[in-house]
């Protein structure tokens, strides 16, 4: 390759490097074959599913007669085709908090090209934890973001996607690809983007979009970067350490959780109606207004699992936080502990009552 | 302030681009824009200021340019 600034050393540090790559999907395939071709020395394939047609228009390393096949099996031997040199490890299995340190551990750097927002805060936090650097792309119709996370900048500052998005956004909230729809060329766009970030950061050419978000729309070519920084409540869920990590539920965290909700309008009147019922606030001390009622007890969220006990057990619970996220955590945890108590949720939390009682003034 | 808008944002609002006058900062700027939409109530969405991204309430001139990113999950 003759290239300025991109010689035989740095196509020696390809060939050293290592790569995971999560998920062989939209994003995943252009990632995975850009990579291969330029020599990235050993290549890791995380995916769980199965290629469907349904797929086929975007996911482009996968043809008609490997419908049913293992995604991540057919993509490895694809590529190994694509270059003999590359070091494949194919792991046909979802990344999951029990497997995510494991997995992810031996690379230098990981590529998200999930399509979900449980795996994506996984990828994030086992990141986090294990000081490696991420290059996130996500799409949704006919947009894209890509960003680096976790490495740091000339100031030693690093960003992570929680501290854009401290919390998931309810899973019904966003749809996915295959809910959404997308034509396929943008997961084309975006994981080459992803791809071009990889190689940058292994070879120390140009500037990776490190503390900052690219978005990028594919109807009118536009790109806007937007610079990141350090969020104060980036830690509220974000596990503390691996063994955290392996027994977070990232689908309670992503609004996966079935659970009686209560409307922020309808909590005056279901206060009211006479039933016995304890108010839990699982806020930090700091976060404000405060639930003007005498019965609300008040446990921090990290604090719950050693403090359930102070709980009476025999007595329904209405469980709220700022957003009515961390609540919904909060209910998994008690229930696990108290399996037979009725447990409610304030839908929206504080956030959507103060919205709720502005309305009425 | 001219506001752009992305994603699910940009189809609540019926458009990626628009002016809008008054809010003083990202907080009244969130308010005004769930008045005036209110499928935008109980979205997950960030609002970058002049290309930074504002986590804590942050003030606003009338030069201000505004995106309010939501989030991607779709790979």
């Amino acid at each position: 390759m003759l290239l300025p600034g991109f010689g035989a050393e740095k196509q020696q540090l390809l060939a050293k490097s290592s790569v995971l790559v999560i998920g062989a999907g939209g994003l995943g395939c252009p990632v995975l074959m850009y990579l291969t071709a330029a020599g990235v020395g050993t290549i890791g394939i995380v995916d769980g599913d199965v290629v469907e047609m349904s797929n086929l228009h975007r996911q482009v390393l996968f043809s008609e007669s490997d419908l049913g096949k293992s995604k991540a099996v057919v993509a490895g031997e694809k590529l190994q085709k694509q270059n003999s040199k590359v070091n494949f490890r194919i792991f046909n299995q979802r990344i999951l908090p029990e497997n995510a340190v494991k997995i992810i551990e031996s690379f230098d750097l990981v590529v998200d090209g999930s399509d979900n927002f449980p795996t994506r805060y996984l990828v994030n936090d086992a990141c986090v934890l294990l000081d490696k650097p991420l290059v996130y792309g996500s799409i949704y119709r006919f947009e894209g973001q890509v960003a680096v996370f976790n490495l740091a900048d000339d100031n030693g500052m690093k960003t992570n996607y929680r501290d854009l998005f401290p919390e998931s956004p309810d899973s019904d909230q966003i749809p996915n690809c295959a809910e959404a729809g997308v034509l396929g060329i943008l997961p084309g766009l975006i994981g080459s983007l992803q791809a071009n970030e990889a190689l940058k950061i292994l070879t120390g050419l140009g500037n990776p979009l490190i503390n900052q978000i690219l978005t990028y729309n594919m109807l009118n070519n536009s790109t806007y970067i937007m610079d990141l920084y350090p969020n104060s409540k980036s830690g509220i869920l974000m596990p503390k350490n691996q063994e955290e990590l392996r027994v977070t539920d990232y689908d309670v965290q992503c609004g996966i959780f079935q659970i009686e909700n209560i409307p922020a309008e309808e909590l005056e009147s279901f206060l009211e109606s006479g039933m016995n019922i304890r108010l839990l606030d699982v806020r930090e001390e700091f976060e404000m207004p405060k639930m003007d009622q005498s019965s609300v007890i008040s446990i921090p969220l990290g604090e719950l699992k050693e403090r359930v006990g102070e709980l009476e057990n025999d007595v329904p619970i209405l469980v709220f936080c700022q957003s009515g996220k961390r609540s919904l955590l909060a209910a998994s945890i008690i229930s696990e502990r108290e399996p037979n108590l009725k447990i409610y949720n304030l839908q929206g939390g504080i956030n959507q009552w103060i919205s709720f009682q502005d309305q009425l003034k | 302030m001219k506001i752009l808008a992305f994603g699910k944002i940009a189809e609540i609002l019926q458009k990626d681009e628009m002016e809008l006058s008054g809010p003083e900062d990202t907080l009244a700027l969130r308010k005004r824009l769930e008045i005036d939409f209110p499928a935008l109530q109980g979205m997950d969405f960030k609002i970058a200021v002049n290309k930074k991204i504002a986590s804590e309430n942050f003030r606003l001139n009338k030069e201000a340019e505004i995106a309010l990113l939501p989030p991607f999950s779709g790979g």
